[in-house]
């Protein structure tokens, strides 16, 4: 065992990388059930984005088309979800596991044929000079712009929630629909905005992980990462940079645990992969007190009678 | 322009039919499916639908539509008492690991001692794993109102990890030569969950659902606990006032689905695997989900689905093999079917009515 080899400046930066998966799923998920839909189908749109934008980089050969094929997919995939709870007023719950176990089908389906490709990388910002310096440089400038796009979503996110129109249209709509509509604003047309974009987020999330954080495609890569995604937000209390927070949080576990099986612990690798889960856990109880912050409308169907 | 009206009743012959109609959707836009990867649609259905059960080598698949279906429903029938009242275990996979790895370890414990009290052991010590795992999502829920969807779906994780660890560890095999895995079970006699007649598929596993299937019928139909389990779905605050206590269902219905999850893999892992292994669980625990909602959360419906679901697996398996069609193909095949069956609940519960566009 050798703690030594540990670099704190490079574990840094690489839980920035594994937070960010997280962070774009969590903060896509947040906005979906501010407006007050519950879209337990996280898990399977980040799958299929991370498949259809690792088929799309790898046969245009550009990361950046991967990315927008992945928000195209997660959203495609949500639109699933909008027939079935907008249209149909089906349960939110099984809608969401049923768009989980119909995507992580479907993505298996989709990535037959791209196991064991390497898919071409990304770029990492690089500003000479800046992105050179000691500790900061790796930090703060050696990313690629994905990372950056993370966070820069969580500040659009807060700020749109707290200071627009559009935000507080958004959030009456997720804690009293009734009221909502009968103020005349349309809950069915905002919440499908919403799940797109939730859609979107997570697609861009799993291919976040497909394209930069591992690099490679595999069945079921992304191996409850949505899952935690949904915690985060329950966790965040619904808050955008609580998210954040959150999201380095078990970000800074995976890579804490990770460098402590290259370093050879005395711990077996089996319990410390099951860390993350069960911090999730841990944290979920601890947090699991204060409800308040729910939107009142959450996970109720809307039908409007008049 | 088209609106929705809410039926007062939901409507009885909509319940009754709308799984049919879906099976019939999900065929349609499957089949569209396999075209577009270039296999012949109803020659694909066919050997999904048909073979097993009435083609050439049906003798042998009809045995294993029993072997597939059992754990299913056994899983499904637990799950679907917690539906109905609103509790979600989403985690029965882990309950299944935990069964099977506690069973097949009770059942290792006595090696190589041979009697009959070795596998009513095993048994109860399956029951006992998935019952204590989830317990764990229960007693958070009722303590601290924790998430139990979160918590039995990560739980999920954490048994595949713990799966892992006792093949590689503390259950391998002395005899295996290094290879990661239990005994055999299957030879050894005692542990060994055996054909009751042979060349049928009916292992205890399979009297287990069917024990299940009638216990969670009287229980839902005839028994008080069933009544407020229906109660606290169809209408929460009318239970409230009816004295039901939430906390003794949450830990009911959890209990109760962790514990026929656990002996869903203790029947597996002693009978059609034998091996306790790193891949010993193939996702039964998440298509019981599927049986579930396709059975319409009833028990005689859940049966029913679990064959159909049986079904989808080995004829899967026979258009893998004969027409070259992707696995994954049929796990999207099942994905759709749940989709058309939430989608087609709409009729259940509303009328669709042509309406004249009025001024709001």
């Amino acid at each position: 065992m050798d703690l030594t080899e540990i670099n704190p400046v490079l574990l840094v930066a690489s839980l920035m990388v594994a937070a960010t998966p997280l962070l774009l799923a969590a903060i896509g998920e947040l906005v979906v059930e501010k407006s007050g839909v519950l879209n337990l189908g996280v898990e399977g749109m980040m799958i299929v984005g991370a498949i259809s934008g690792f088929a799309v980089s790898v046969e245009t050969g550009s990361p950046w088309l991967g990315f927008v094929a992945a928000a195209v997919g997660g959203a495609l995939l949500s639109l699933l979800f909008v027939v079935l709870t907008q249209v149909a007023l089906a349960n939110q719950v099984a809608s969401g596991l049923a768009l989980t176990l119909f995507g992580l089908g479907l993505s298996a389906l989709l990535g037959q044929s791209y196991v064991g490709i390497k898919p071409p990388s990304m770029a990492e910002l690089n500003i000479p000079g800046i992105s050179d310096l000691p500790v900061i440089g790796p930090i703060l400038f050696g990313h690629d712009p994905i990372l950056y796009l993370g966070i820069a979503l969580t500040a659009a996110v807060w700020a749109v929630l707290k200071f627009t129109r559009a935000g507080l249209i958004l959030r009456a709509v997720g804690e009293n629909h009734d009221a909502a509509h009968a103020l005349g604003y349309k809950v069915v047309r905002i919440r499908c905005l919403a799940i797109l974009f939730g859609g979107a987020c997570a697609g861009l999330g799993g291919a976040y992980i497909s394209l930069i954080r591992v690099p490679q495609w595999t069945e079921g890569m992304t191996a409850g990462v949505g899952w935690i995604a949904l915690a985060l937000v329950v966790f965040a209390s619904w808050k955008p940079w609580r998210v954040l927070l959150g999201a380095y949080l078990f970000g800074g576990v995976t890579v804490v645990q990770l460098n402590l099986q290259a370093a050879g612990v005395a711990i077996p690798v089996e319990y410390l992969a099951m860390s993350p889960y069960l911090i999730t856990i841990l944290v979920l109880v601890i947090l699991s007190a204060d409800k308040s912050r729910a939107p009142a409308s959450l996970g109720r169907i809307f039908h409007a009678s008049h | 322009m088209i609106v929705l009206e809410k039926r007062p009743q939901p409507s009885r012959a909509w319940s009754m039919s709308t799984p049919l109609v879906a099976v019939l959707a999900t065929m349609f836009f499957g089949g569209l499916l396999f075209a577009a990867l270039g296999k012949n649609p109803v020659e694909a259905i066919e050997t999904i639908f048909w073979e097993p059960l009435f083609g050439e080598f049906a003798f042998y698949y009809r045995p294993q539509l029993l072997v597939k279906g059992a754990p299913l429903v056994l899983i499904a029938i637990g799950l679907s008492l917690g539906f109905r009242a609103g509790i979600w275990n989403i985690g029965a996979e882990g309950q299944y690991i935990m069964g099977a790895i506690c069973g097949a370890g009770a059942g290792l414990a006595f090696y190589p001692v041979e009697g009959w009290f070795i596998f009513p052991i095993m048994v109860i010590a399956g029951a006992l794993g998935g019952w204590a795992w989830a317990m764990i999502p229960a007693l958070l829920k009722v303590r601290f109102g924790t998430n139990e969807i979160l918590v039995s779906l990560m739980l999920v994780y954490v048994a595949e990890q713990l799966l892992a660890s006792v093949s590689l560890g503390l259950l391998k095999n002395p005899e295996g030569f290094g290879f990661p895995g239990s005994r055999n079970l299957q030879s050894y006699a005692s542990a060994h969950n055996a054909e009751l007649f042979e060349g049928t598929g009916m292992h205890w596993g399979v009297v287990g659902a069917l024990i299940a299937v009638i216990f969670a019928y009287v229980l839902l139909n005839r028994h008080m606990l069933g009544f407020h389990i229906r109660l606290t779905g169809e209408a929460p605050r009318a239970a409230k006032f009816a004295g039901v206590n939430p906390a003794r269902l949450i830990l009911f219905c959890l209990g109760l689905s962790g514990a026929l999850a656990g002996l869903a893999g203790l029947f597996e892992v002693s009978g059609p695997s034998g091996v306790v292994s790193i891949d010993f669980n193939v996702g039964y625990g998440f298509t019981a989900i599927i049986v579930a909602f396709l059975g319409r959360l009833h028990p005689v419906g859940i049966l029913l689905a679990g064959g159909l679901m049986a079904l989808t697996y080995i004829g899967g398996e026979i258009a893998q093999s004969q027409l070259g069609l992707p696995a994954a193909a049929i796990q999207v095949f099942q994905g759709m079917l749940l989709f058309f069956l939430l989608a087609l609940d709409l009729l259940t519960n509303y009328r669709i009515r042509a309406a004249r566009k009025e001024v709001a």
